[in-house]
C-alpha cells in the first residue's frame, strides 16, 4: 500500500522534521521514499508543508494532488487547504489543540489529537509534532516506531541523542491519542 | 554501500566531489542555492576550492580557466543564471574545455518563477550559445540518476573534451530520496596535454582558444567538432523504453514528468489501455532510433513536458511522419497531473480527438 501523507502546519511547528523522519525511517525498512518541500514564495509566519510517499514500488509522481492516503494538520490554514487534497476516506490527523472547528468533508477518517496540551504533559511544546507523527503511525502503519527512533539519529546527529527518550515517550502518547 | 537521504541538490554536491571535482565557481539561485551551499561547506574538505563569483558569467569563465588548466571543474545554477553561462558554455564548447554544467530548470522566459519547469530543453539541446556546437546532456529523473549521471558527467566531459549538462527541473534539486553512491565504472581517459598547466622549460606552450581567423583553419576545427559529435551520436545515446511493441499510445516523457507519466500508464493498464513509453535520458543525443520499434497497433505518441511543447519536437523527428503526435504539458511552474495524463491517453487510444 502506497502512503501518501502531506505534513502541514506554520513554521517552525517541526513539520519538515517529522517528514524527513518519516522518509527515513521508510528507507530503513527498505521501502521506497521521497520527501517533498513545498518552496516558493512564503510569508513570514505563513504555512510549511511537505509531502511523503512511502512505497513497497518504485514512486511515480512525488507531488500530492487530490491522491493524498492522509494528512496531518497542526493548524487551521493547513486542515482548510490540505482536507482537498485527500481521497476519499483519507486519513486526517487533527491538530484539536489549535484547530476548532471541523473539515468541511465529511468522506474523511478525522481523528482529532490535542497535540500541544499532550507534549505540555511531557513537559515539552516542542514535541507535539512526534505526537502528531505518533497518531499518524497509529492510524497508517506506515512505518515502525522503531524505525523513526532509528531513523531520529541518523536525522538530527548523535548529538541529540539525549533527546530520544522524549521523543519516544511523545510517539507513543500520540499512538494512544489516536486509538479509538 | 549503504543508502542515505538525500536533497537533490546537495546530492549534486556530494556526486561532483566523490568525481573527483576539484573545483566549483557559482552564484546562488533558487531552486538550485543548496548546490553552493552543500559544496562551499564540502568541497574544501575534500582538498577543492569553492569560490562565490561576482555573477554567473564570471562563475562560466573561471570554469574556463580550471577546465582549461586541466581540472575537473563545475558549475550550477537555474534557467535564468543558466543564460547568463551561454557565452560561456560556447567558449568551452569552441575551447573544447571539459566542464561540468547543472541547470535545476525553473519557470521561464525572463526571470520566470521559482517553480519547477522543464523549458530550457531547446537551450539545452539546440545551444543556447552561438556557433555549431553540442553538449552532451543527462536528465535525470530520481536523485539516484542524479548521482549517476553527474559522475558519469565528469568522466564523459574528460574523454570528450566537451562540456556536458544535466538538465533537471527544479523538482529534483528539492525532493529527498533514498541514494546510493557506487563507485563508477572506471574508464580510460586520454592523457590532458593539452591543458595549460605550465611547460616546465620541457615543452613548447599550448594555446587553449577558441579563435581561428582563418576562415579554412575554423572549418578544419568545425569539421573535427563534427566528426567528435558523430561519435557521441552512436555512443552516448540513453533511454529507458517499455511496450512500444504492441503499444496503443506510447508516451514519451522525461525528467520528473516522466515517473507522473508512469503513474498515469498504471492507471491506464488497469483501464485495459496498451501503454507503452520512450524516456530519453540524454536530451542530445536523442535516442531517434527506439521511434522504430513501435508496433504497427499505436494510434499516436504523447508528449508531456513541463514547457509549451520543446521535446515534442524530436519527437516529431523520431517518429517520422508515420503518427500523429500529442502534447500535453504544464507551464509556469505548475506540474502535470496523472489524471490530465490518463484522460489524454484515454483520448488518442479511442482514436477521437
Amino acid at each position: 500500500m502506497e502512503q501518501k501523507v502531506i505534513m502541514a502546519g506554520f513554521g517552525g511547528q517541526g513539520i519538515m522534521a517529522i517528514g524527513r523522519l518519516l522518509a527515513y525511517a521508510g528507507m530503513l525498512e527498505d521501502k521506497n521514499v521521497t520527501w517533498m518541500p513545498s518552496y516558493g514564495p512564503e510569508m513570514r509566519g505563513g504555512t510549511a508543508n511537505c509531502a511523503v510517499v512511502v512505497s513497497e514500488e518504485e514512486v511515480g509522481s512525488p507531488l500530492i494532488s487530490k491522491d493524498g492516503t492522509a494528512a496531518i494538520v497542526m493548524n487551521l490554514p493547513s486542515m482548510i487547504k490540505f482536507e482537498q487534497e485527500l481521497i476519499p476516506d483519507g486519513k486526517l490527523i487533527v491538530n484539536k489543540s489549535l484547530i476548532d472547528i471541523e473539515p468541511t468533508r465529511n468522506d474523511l477518517d478525522v481523528y482529532y489529537i490535542p497535540a500541544n496540551e499532550l507534549a505540555l504533559e511531557l513537559g515539552n511544546s516542542k514535541v507535539a509534532n512526534m505526537i502528531m507523527l505518533g497518531a499518524y503511525l497509529e492510524v497508517t502503519k506506515a512505518v515502525d516506531i522503531e524505525s523513526v527512533l532509528k531513523a531520529f539519529v541518523k536525522v538530527f546527529g548523535e548529538n541529540k541523542s539525549d533527546l530520544l527518550p522524549l521523543n519516544k515517550e511523545a510517539l507513543i502518547k500520540g499512538a494512544e491519542a489516536a486509538k479509538k | 554501500m549503504s543508502k542515505i537521504l538525500m536533497k537533490g541538490n546537495e546530492a549534486v554536491g556530494a556526486a561532483a566531489i566523490k568525481a573527483g571535482c576539484k573545483y566549483f565557481f557559482g552564484y546562488p539561485i533558487t531552486p538550485s542555492s543548496e548546490i553552493p551551499e552543500y559544496i562551499s561547506r564540502k568541497l574544501p574538505e575534500a582538498g577543492g576550492v569553492f569560490l562565490q563569483a561576482e555573477s554567473e558569467i564570471a562563475a562560466i569563465n573561471m570554469v574556463y580557466g580550471a577546465g582549461g588548466a586541466g581540472a575537473r571543474v563545475m558549475t550550477a545554477s537555474s534557467s535564468p543564471g543558466i543564460s547568463l553561462k551561454q557565452e560561456g558554455i560556447t567558449y568551452c564548447a569552441g575551447a573544447e574545455i571539459p566542464c561540468v554544467i547543472v541547470n535545476m530548470m525553473r519557470g521561464g522566459p525572463g526571470l520566470g518563477s521559482i517553480q519547477p519547469s522543464q523549458a530550457d530543453y531547446y537551450q539545452s539541446t539546440r545551444g543556447g550559445g552561438n556557433g555549431d556546437y553540442r553538449t552532451l546532456c543527462y536528465a535525470p529523473s530520481s536523485i539516484q540518476e542524479l548521482v549517476d549521471y553527474i559522475m558519469l558527467a565528469f568522466d564523459k566531459a574528460d574523454y570528450y573534451r566537451n562540456p556536458v549538462l544535466i538538465a533537471a527541473d527544479g523538482m529534483i534539486g528539492q525532493i529527498m530520496e533514498a541514494v546510493e553512491f557506487k563507485e563508477p565504472e572506471p574508464i580510460e581517459l586520454p592523457p590532458k596535454d593539452w591543458a595549460t598547466t605550465g611547460t616546465g622549460g620541457k615543452r613548447k606552450p599550448v594555446i587553449v582558444n577558441s579563435l581561428y581567423l582563418q576562415a579554412e583553419e575554423l572549418q578544419e576545427h568545425n569539421k573535427n567538432l563534427e566528426k567528435k559529435y558523430k561519435v557521441m551520436e552512436e555512443n552516448e545515446v540513453r533511454y529507458e523504453a517499455f511496450g512500444l511493441e504492441d503499444a496503443e499510445v506510447v508516451c514519451v516523457a522525461y525528467g520528473t514528468t516522466s515517473r507522473i507519466v508512469k503513474t498515469a500508464i498504471k492507471q491506464a493498464q488497469a483501464k485495459g489501455i496498451k501503454v507503452g513509453m520512450i524516456r530519453p535520458i540524454t536530451l542530445w543525443p536523442y535516442p531517434y532510433d527506439i521511434y522504430k520499434q513501435i508496433g504497427p497497433n499505436a494510434k499516436g505518441i504523447l508528449g508531456v513536458e513541463m514547457s509549451l511543447g520543446q521535446l515534442t519536437d524530436d519527437i516529431k523527428i523520431g517518429i517520422a511522419g508515420r503518427l500523429p503526435v500529442y502534447f500535453n504539458g504544464t507551464q509556469g511552474g505548475m506540474v502535470p497531473t496523472p489524471g490530465s495524463i490518463l484522460a489524454e491517453i484515454e483520448k488518442i487510444a479511442g482514436g477521437t480527438k
